[in-house]
C-alpha cells in the first residue's frame, strides 16, 4: 500500500550509491529528494521538513561507519525514524466500564458507519456482547446503514425512527445497552466537518452526555495536507484517544497517518483494509514503518489467516486428511475460506518480496472462480466420491460449468494428486505415531 | 451574457463563503510571507513552495508556478506587494486557462442532448450520491426532467439514499433493489430516460478504489451498456473528488480515466478545506476540467465551476 513512497525513497537512495560515505553534500540530495517523496506522499509539508532535518542530522552523525553502504545506512536510519514517529507499540482498545463506550467521529466520507460495523464485528469475534447505535440523523439513509450493516455481521442496532436529536438517542442507546447487558456499545455519528461550529458542538455534547472511554477520529488515509488541521480541530473539540486510517487498501501512500500521529500525539489504533466485515486490522507501527519501506508484512497475513479461518472447519478437514478422505467438497469449503481472508492481491502484497512484484499485475480476485464453478457441477455424490467420474460425467460437468473438457480433467488430475500426497503423508505421520508405541522408542 | 455575470450575487457570496479558508489562508499567508520584503528571494520563495504545497497544490504544480514566477520577475522587475500579488494571481489564472475547455453557464445548458446521460463515479465516500441529489436539483430548477439510476447496488443503503434524494426532488429513481447488477440498473435508466422523454439522465455508481480491478472493469461495463440503449451515452463521465484528498487524487483521475473516461469533475466537500489549493493542481496535471464544485451541505451548494470567479475569490482581500 506504501508502493509509491517506498519506491520513491529506494529512487532517492540511489544517488547514494556506489558512494563510500555520507558527507554533508551527497547527503543533502538524498535528503532533499526524501523529503520531496514524503510531501508527495501527502505528509505534512512541515512535519516531512523535520523528520527529513532529523535523518539529516542522524545520517552525517554516521558517516564513521564506512562497512555499511550508505543507501543501506539511510534505509535504517530512514526506518527509525518512521518507526519513532509512530510511537513506538500497538495500542488496543479500552475495556474499561460497563458497558465500554466507544463513540466514532469524523469528516463525511471517511467511512465511520462501514468502520462501526467492521469494528463491532471484531469486537464481537473476540467473544464480547456489542451492540452499535445509529446517531447519523443527517444523511439520507444512514441509519438505514448501519442496520443493514448490523444485520449481515449479526450484531443489535439502536436506533430511533423520528428523533433527530443525536445527543439523546446516544444517552438512550447507553442506558439500553446497559439493559440489555451488552459488554460494549459503539456510537456512529454524522460526518462534520471541522469547521462546522454548531456540528463540532453537537459532538461535543455527545461526548459530555455519554462519557465514551474511547474515541475513535476516523480518518480517509487519502487524506492531503489538511489532515493536520482536521485531526487538530476534531481533537481540540474532543481529545479523541485514537485513529482509525480507512481506505488504505486503495494505493495512497498515507502520509496523512504520519501527520496525524505527529500533530496530535494520538495513537492509530486500526486500519481499515477493503470493503468486507472482516477487514480492519490493528494498527502496528513497527510494521507500517517497515511496509513504507517495502518490506512486506508477513505477521499480519498470518494473524489474519488464524482469525478467518474456522477452527472447527480446518479440525474437521485435518480429521478428514488424516482418514484419506479429502473430498471436494471439503476443498470447496478451504476455497471459501482462502477467500474469506480479503483481496487476494491484498494477500500476496503482504508476503516480504512479493509486494513490489505485483505492484503493477493483476491479479484477479476470480483466480478460484472455475474451479468453483467446476466443483459446483458436480453432484453430491460425484464430489464425495470422486473416483466414480467417468468420461461422460466429466462431459456433462464441462457442459454445465461451461468450461473446457481438458480442465475439468486437469482439476481431477491435481486434486488425485494432491490425495496422494497427503496419503504419503499421512503415511509418515502415521509410522512415527506407531513407532511411539514401541518401547524402545520411548 | 459576460462571463462573470451567471454568477447571482448570492451565488458568488456563496463561493466565497465556501472559499473562506482557502482564501484566507492562501491570501493571508502570501501577504504574511511578503512583509518587509523588498525583493524576491530564495527565502520568500520558499515560503511560497510551503504554502502552496500545504494548501495541496501538488509539489509538481507549485513548483512549476514558482519557476514561471521567477521568470516574470526577473522580467518585468517586481516592486510591491500588491504586484506580486497579482503576478501570482495571473500565473495561477493562466495554469487553469491552459486546461481549454468549454463549461456550459448554466444548468439549462444541455449541449443539445437529449437526454443528456452523465454517468458518476469515484472512491468510497467522495460524495457522488449527495452530488447527484444536488445536480438533480439544479437540473430540475433549470427546468429540465430529470431521471436517476441507482446503480450503486452494493454499499448498505445506498439505493435507499438516493431514492430519498429522489423523492426530495421530486424525481423517478429507477432501482433495482440492492446486490442487483449495476449495469442492468444504468441500462434501464438510460432506457427509460428515453422512452419517458426525459432531459437528463443521471447514475449513481459504487464507491470503488481505483486500483480493485475488478471493480473498475465492472465500470467499463456499466458505462458501454448504456451506448446499447442511446448512442453516444454517456456524455458525461463525471469523476467525483473530495477536495481534502491529497495527491492521491492524480492517480485516481487517471486509473478512472483508463477505465471510462472520465470527461469531466466534480470537487466536493471545497467549503471544509483550506485547500482548494487542489483545484489548480488538478486543472493543470489532468486536461480534465473541473465542472462543478461542492461548497456547502445544503441541496442548492453545487455551482458550475468558472475559473475566473475562483481566482478571483482567492485573491481578494
Amino acid at each position: 500500500m506504501f508502493d509509491n513512497l517506498s519506491s520513491k525513497l529506494e529512487k532517492a537512495f540511489k544517488t547514494l550509491k556506489g558512494q563510500g560515505k555520507i558527507t554533508e553534500i551527497n547527503v543533502a540530495e538524498t535528503v532533499k529528494e526524501i523529503r520531496k517523496a514524503l510531501i508527495d506522499a501527502d505528509v505534512n509539508y512541515k512535519i516531512a521538513k523535520q523528520v527529513t532535518d532529523t535523518i539529516k542530522d542522524n545520517a552525517i552523525g554516521a558517516n564513521v561507519l564506512t562497512t555499511v553502504s550508505p543507501g543501506k545506512l539511510m534505509v535504517k536510519i530512514v526506518n527509525d525514524e518512521l518507526v519513532a514517529l509512530f510511537g513506538g507499540k500497538t495500542e488496543e482498545i479500552s475495556t474499561e466500564g460497563n458497558p465500554t463506550i466507544i463513540l466514532m467521529a469524523g469528516l463525511q466520507g471517511s467511512g465511520k458507519t462501514t468502520h462501526t460495523a467492521k469494528l463491532a464485528n471484531f469486537i464481537k469475534r473476540k467473544g464480547k456482547s456489542v451492540m452499535m447505535a445509529a446517531c447519523d440523523v443527517y444523511r439520507p439513509a444512514a441509519i438505514e446503514q448501519l442496520k443493514v450493516l448490523g444485520a449481515q455481521i449479526d450484531v443489535p442496532v439502536y436506533f430511533e425512527e423520528g428523533n433527530l436529536n443525536p445527543v439523546s438517542i446516544a444517552a438512550n442507546a447507553v442506558k439500553h445497552a446497559k439493559e440489555n447487558n451488552a459488554r460494549v456499545i459503539i456510537i456512529d455519528t454524522a460526518g462534520r466537518l471541522a469547521i462546522d461550529e454548531q456540528m463540532m458542538n453537537e459532538i461535543g455534547d455527545i461526548k459530555k452526555t455519554i462519557k465514551p472511554h474511547e474515541i475513535l477520529f476516523v480518518v480517509d488515509a487519502m487524506t492531503g495536507q489538511d489532515a493536520v488541521n482536521t485531526a487538530k480541530a476534531f481533537n481540540d473539540v474532543l481529545d479523541f484517544t485514537g485513529v482509525i486510517l480507512t481506505k488504505l487498501d486503495g494505493d495512497t501512500r498515507g502520509g496523512a497517518a504520519l501527520s496525524i500521529k505527529t500533530v496530535v500525539e494520538k495513537p492509530i489504533k486500526f486500519v481499515g483494509m477493503g470493503e468486507k466485515m472482516e477487514a480492519l486490522d490493528v494498527f502496528h507501527p513497527d510494521r507500517m514503518a517497515q511496509r513504507i519501506l517495502g518490506m512486506g508484512d508477513i505477521v499480519t497475513l498470518v494473524e489474519r489467516a488464524q482469525d478467518v479461518f474456522d477452527k472447527e472447519e480446518s479440525d474437521r478437514i485435518q480429521k478428514k486428511l488424516l482418514k484419506d478422505q479429502f473430498t471436494f467438497q471439503d476443498f470447496l469449503s478451504q476455497i471459501q475460506q482462502i477467500k474469506k481472508m480479503g483481496n487476494l492481491k491484498d494477500l500476496m502484497g503482504m508476503i516480504p518480496g512479493v509486494g513490489k512484484a505485483i505492484k503493477d499485475l493483476d491479479v484477479s480476485d476470480d483466480a478460484f472462480k472455475h474451479i468453483e464453478a467446476i466443483i459446483y457441477s458436480m453432484t453430491p455424490k460425484e464430489r464425495e466420491t470422486p473416483d466414480i467420474i467417468n468420461g461422460s460425467r466429466r462431459k456433462r460437468i464441462a457442459s454445465g460449468c461451461g468450461r473446457d473438457i481438458q480442465e475439468v480433467n486437469q482439476l481431477l488430475k491435481q486434486f488425485d494428486e494432491m490425495r496422494k500426497m497427503m496419503k504419503t503423508m499421512n503415511k509418515f505421520q502415521g509410522a512415527g505415531r506407531s513407532m511411539k508405541g514401541l518401547p524402545f522408542m520411548r | 451574457m459576460g462571463i462573470f455575470s451567471f454568477f447571482s450575487k448570492e451565488k458568488k457570496e456563496k463561493l466565497d463563503q465556501g472559499l473562506e479558508k482557502t482564501k484566507t489562508s492562501l491570501f493571508e499567508k502570501i501577504s504574511k510571507a511578503l512583509v518587509g520584503k523588498s525583493s524576491v528571494d530564495d527565502d520568500f520563495l520558499d515560503k511560497l513552495e510551503e504554502i502552496l504545497v500545504t494548501s495541496d497544490v501538488g509539489i509538481e504544480t507549485t513548483l512549476k508556478i514558482i519557476d514561471r514566477l521567477q521568470k516574470r520577475v526577473a522580467k518585468d522587475k517586481y516592486t510591491g506587494t500588491s504586484e506580486l500579488q497579482n503576478l501570482l494571481r495571473q500565473e495561477i489564472a493562466l495554469l487553469l486557462d491552459e486546461n481549454k475547455s468549454e463549461i456550459p453557464v448554466d444548468f439549462s445548458d444541455l449541449q443539445g442532448k437529449k437526454p443528456y446521460v452523465i454517468m458518476v463515479v469515484g472512491v468510497n465516500g467522495v460524495g457522488k450520491t449527495t452530488t447527484i441529489g444536488k445536480l438533480a436539483n439544479q437540473f430540475k430548477k433549470a427546468g429540465k426532467k430529470v431521471v436517476l439510476g441507482a446503480g450503486d447496488t452494493f454499499r448498505a443503503a445506498a439505493v435507499q439514499q438516493l431514492k430519498i434524494w429522489g423523492e426530495r426532488n421530486e424525481v423517478h429513481v429507477v432501482e433495482h433493489g440492492m446486490n442487483t447488477d449495476p449495469a442492468s440498473v444504468a441500462f434501464d435508466a438510460v432506457k427509460y430516460a428515453v422512452d419517458n422523454g426525459a432531459d437528463v439522465c443521471i447514475i449513481d455508481t459504487a464507491g470503488r478504489l481505483h486500483n480493485k480491478i475488478n471493480l473498475m472493469t465492472e465500470l467499463s461495463k456499466i458505462k458501454r451498456v448504456m451506448s446499447k440503449v442511446l448512442d453516444g451515452t454517456p456524455h458525461e463521465i463525471l469523476l467525483v473528488l473530495d477536495a481534502s484528498t491529497g495527491q492521491n487524487a492524480f492517480e485516481q483521475a487517471k486509473q478512472f480515466t483508463a477505465a471510462t473516461e472520465v470527461n469531466a469533475l466534480a470537487l466536493t466537500k471545497l467549503d471544509g478545506t483550506a485547500k482548494g489549493g487542489v483545484v489548480i493542481g488538478v486543472a493543470d496535471q489532468f486536461k480534465i476540467p473541473v465542472k462543478y464544485i461542492g461548497v456547502g451541505e445544503g441541496i442548492d451548494d453545487l455551482q458550475l465551476f468558472n475559473k475566473h470567479e475562483f481566482v478571483d475569490s482567492l485573491f481578494k482581500s
